[in-house]
């Protein structure tokens, strides 16, 4: 049988034919990036292909990196395969990775949410053969309400903390929800404030053309008061540090997809939870692995074991494949911020960067990584 | 319901001990009374009665969901709450109640009387005029458990602000069984004592820990600069058994745990001595085993705990005595305000009295006159099968829960092992969807035999590094338990060993929890099963 045009291996999701790689954690010659999250564009790659909207932010986190930068749609041809980007939803500059070569077509989701955000360029069902899809989600009890509602809670909680004189602290990553809330906020409330590390992913997002509302850079002159009439966005990283501390008091509110269940958001100890995902929830997934036709589905990250069985049982061709990504699922149980190159993944110092189920050189047979 | 989801909702919301007060003083002050006799019993830990089977509404509940069982058990799992699951896998309903808490209840109850077609054409009408706020909390009041992170301390607290009624006392009113049906929010909050109902117990006041744990570790000296002149302080071991009140009132008696449950019918030994005390006593003491006239250790009371049926050779193999170590009700008069010397007078005197001194025990004091002295004397507590010592100062009221101040338990250090974390699984409630639930491995020559299960111990930063470390190493799935790449090295620490057929190891530890994860130690240097087995030698019964 010939060789599947994309392979799970140790490095990342590797085309031998194109001889590149996507979303590789250990350095590689050429790396395609879905969008600029740590753990889908690491450091240390001689050449980087992204979205022209990851531009800035990969400069900014990465630093002096070899990168070509493509439109959605727009074609590159290595090695007689040709690469496409499609949008991904997810966050700004995010992208699907479309593979065609010889006819045959698969698809990298990366990341992906089939809301429309209103900032990032809204996703776009890719048909497939073959579908590697993300499932951080995916299980039946995630369902997301339309953004619309979650920001009328959000600008009803800052209205009421201005009216008793409490700070609003709103807590969500820096690439992706922290402009999301941003741009949904009610501005007539009040000033927006930033933590530096979203102000500074704000700034490249702003270099590279994106139109942002109005934010101010939190720094030691900021004065407690104006800030308290205001709305704070800080990244989860920032939770219950000093920095945080002295604006109290303070409500503090936490944006992200876990906060759909009860034990999750207690154990964040958020005076309030707001549900608010960049990843598809559980019928956003299916349906968006339904609109691919594809004949082969890939589970990389998330509810991977039971998602796979599910899309089995109701007609898809599904595996489980395992990778290291995940790492920044938009809150803080896994390290949210790990500095740019040489990540520290916690608890795994002797394997680093290396899944142990598709560690040890065979790759066929493992952990249903066989393609 | 409305008013009681949204108390949930609010509760939820905030973290802050102020607000939650608020919240729940703005429930009482918007519902009917009977809605808050309802609530103040839920939110004490009375659980209403269940008369659906647990089973069958996970039943329906998947019906209702549309989803295959198998996927509805791993939602379980990440949700960590099944009637959070049921409320979260159900589709949304347009629907709209407007019943009060109190009529919701009635009619669950009602149920009991009704055929299982009955009941299952009424549950899912029902669910169909809840949103998914009511659906959950109606969920949590046809399964039972209310743990919901809001401690009785602050309901009662929001009580007494609106009643203008002290805390202690709303807390000693709303001790012992009473129902919803049977007691009035207006019964509560009139003038009454204790003579009211007698069975009612008095709160029981429980002492704080002088070490949180064994690496914060106080000497003689740190104790007595906490505590000051030895001489203000009774000491006493501290036993290992269960903490019950003995009331004797009206001809009557009653015997209550700690956790609230009558228990009067599970002692039978004990009744002889109670019923010949003086009407109006309540005595404050502990329940242990006893053969030969000495205390047995913890787990030969632990074979009849839970059962039904005490049958002869239980109560032959494990009889009962009480070693009581307080007096809260004399002659019928609460005697909580007197000095511990006072009471502890009046305590000898009762016991000097009665026919039952093998049964009847009392909390002998144990002399020191420095605090040096006291120490040593601790290092004693596991030949004494005690868990250390107890500090009382003499002067001390009988005061209401745990305060710190005026009781005070010194325990001696856990037993200890290191040992290798060898299966995971995810938690429930706060740890929902996070492995924190683990067990532990030693070497027993090159294997390792799993030992113990222990879920706390950990802080939350070491939880989700542990938890991420299981994602990463998983070797097999098993249901809910993964099986992890033997690695992690974690100190186990527990009270007590004993031999156990039931284990593969062939012993059972008593309260095992993590004191702290070995980054030091590679696998290969944990303990073996040798070990292990020699304390049970040293230490076991």
């Amino acid at each position: 049988m010939a060789k599947p045009l994309l392979e799970f291996t140790d490095r990342g999701i590797y085309c031998e034919q194109g001889r590149f790689y996507i979303d590789p954690w250990k350095p590689v010659d050429d790396a395609v990036i879905t969008h600029a999250h740590a753990d889908h564009a690491y450091f240390g790659h001689k050449n980087y292909l992204a979205h022209h909207l990851s531009r800035e932010v990969m400069l900014y986190r990465l630093g002096d990196i070899n990168l070509r930068t493509i439109e959605y749609g727009e074609t590159v041809v290595k090695h007689g395969v040709s690469i496409s980007m499609f949008p991904a939803g997810h966050v700004i500059g995010s992208a699907q990775i479309r593979i065609e070569y010889k006819g045959v077509i698969w698809v990298v989701s990366g990341d992906y949410k089939t809301d429309d955000d209103g900032i990032s360029t809204p996703f776009e069902p890719v048909k497939c053969h073959h579908f590697i899809s993300e499932c951080t989600f995916g299980m039946p009890v995630y369902s997301w309400k339309p953004q619309t509602e979650i920001f009328t809670e959000v600008n009803n909680w800052w209205r009421t903390n201005v009216q008793n004189g409490v700070a609003t602290v709103i807590v969500g990553y820096s690439l992706g929800k922290a402009q999301r809330i941003l741009q949904n906020l009610d501005l007539s409330v009040g000033k927006v404030y930033t933590h530096g590390v979203i102000e500074n992913t704000n700034e490249a997002l702003r270099r590279n053309g994106v139109i942002l509302n109005p934010t101010e850079r939190i720094t030691i002159e900021s004065s407690k008061e104006e800030v308290r009439k205001g709305i704070i966005i800080a990244p989860p990283s920032s939770v219950g540090t000093p920095w945080m501390r002295k604006f109290g008091p303070y409500s503090f509110g936490y944006c992200s997809g876990w906060m759909a269940i009860r034990g999750a958001k207690r154990r964040r100890a958020a005076d309030r939870g707001f549900i608010m995902s960049d990843h598809a929830d559980w019928n956003g997934l299916v349906s968006a692995i339904d609109a691919t036709d594809c004949e082969c589905v890939y589970l990389t990250h998330g509810y991977t074991a039971s998602f796979t069985r599910y899309l089995n049982e109701i007609g898809f061709n599904a595996s489980e494949v395992h990778t290291l990504y995940g790492g920044e699922e938009e809150d803080a149980e896994a390290p949210t911020q790990p500095p740019p190159g040489g990540e520290e993944l916690p608890g795994t110092q002797n394997n680093q960067n290396v899944s142990p189920l598709t560690s040890g050189g065979d790759l066929e047979g493992v952990g249903g990584a066989v393609i | 319901m409305k008013a009681f989801a949204q108390l949930f909702l609010s509760l939820d919301e905030t973290n802050k001990t102020n607000e939650k007060v608020k919240v729940l003083k703005d429930y009482f002050t918007n519902v009917p009374d009977t809605d808050k006799m309802h609530m103040l019993a839920l939110f004490t830990g009375r659980r209403p009665k269940r008369p659906i089977n647990s089973t069958l509404i996970r039943t329906w509940a998947i019906e209702a969901s549309n989803i295959p069982q198998w996927l509805f058990e791993e939602s379980y799992h990440v949700v960590g709450d099944l009637a959070e699951t049921m409320s979260l896998l159900m589709p949304e309903s347009p629907g709209s109640s407007s019943k009060t808490l109190t009529e919701w209840i009635a009619e669950i109850n009602q149920q009991a009387a009704r055929t299982e077609e009955e009941r299952k054409l009424w549950l899912i009408e029902s669910w169909a005029m809840l949103d998914r706020q009511e659906r959950f909390v109606f969920n949590k009041l046809l399964t039972g458990s209310f743990r919901i992170g809001v401690s009785s301390n602050l309901v009662v607290k929001a009580l007494a602000d609106i009643t203008g009624i002290e805390a202690p006392a709303l807390t000693h009113r709303i001790m012992g069984s009473w129902m919803p049906e049977d007691y009035t929010y207006d019964q509560l909050i009139q003038e009454q004592n204790a003579a009211d109902n007698i069975s009612r117990p008095y709160p029981f006041f429980l002492a704080y820990p002088i070490q949180e744990t064994s690496e914060k570790r106080k000497s003689a000296e740190d104790v007595g600069n906490a505590l000051g002149d030895a001489a203000d302080w009774q000491a006493e071991w501290k036993w290992d058994g269960i903490r019950a009140q003995m009331i004797k009132r009206g001809g009557e008696i009653f015997i209550w745990s700690r956790g609230e449950d009558l228990a009067t019918e599970k002692f039978p030994e004990l009744h002889p001595f109670l019923k010949a005390l003086p009407d109006g006593t309540v005595l404050d003491g502990e329940i242990l085993s006893f053969q030969n006239g000495l205390p047995m250790s913890f787990s030969v009371l632990q074979t009849r705990i839970g059962r039904k049926n005490l049958s002869k050779k239980i109560l032959t193999d494990s009889p009962v005595a009480t070693i009581v170590y307080d007096c809260l009700e004399y002659a019928g008069e609460d005697i909580r305000h007197k000095s511990q010397s006072e009471r502890r007078e009046i305590l000898e005197k009762l016991q000097a009295e009665t026919e039952f001194p093998e049964v009847f025990r009392i909390s002998s004091l144990i002399k020191f006159d420095s605090w040096e002295e006291l120490e040593k004397t601790r290092e004693q507590s596991r030949a004494m099968i005690a868990e250390g010592i107890m500090l009382k100062r003499k002067r001390a009221e009988y005061q209401v829960g745990r305060r710190r101040g005026d009781w005070w338990k010194w325990k001696i250090d856990p037993l200890s092992v290191d040992a290798v974390m060898i299966y995971a699984q995810k938690g429930h409630g706060r740890r929902a969807d996070l492995y924190t639930d683990y067990t532990f491995a030693v070497w027993d020559g090159d294997k390792l035999v799993p030992f113990a299960k222990a879920y706390s111990g950990l802080t939350d930063a070491e939880i989700n590094k542990v938890n991420y470390f299981v994602k990463r190493n998983t070797l097999e799935k098993f249901g809910p338990v993964r099986t992890v790449k033997p690695e992690l090295v974690f100190e186990i620490g527990f009270e007590g060993i004993n031999k156990s057929s039931r284990h593969k190891s062939g012993i059972a530890l008593r309260f095992p929890r993590i004191l702290r994860w070995r980054h030091d130690k590679p696998k290969e240097e944990a303990d073996t099963l040798e070990s292990l087995k020699k304390l049970l030698g040293e230490h076991g019964g």
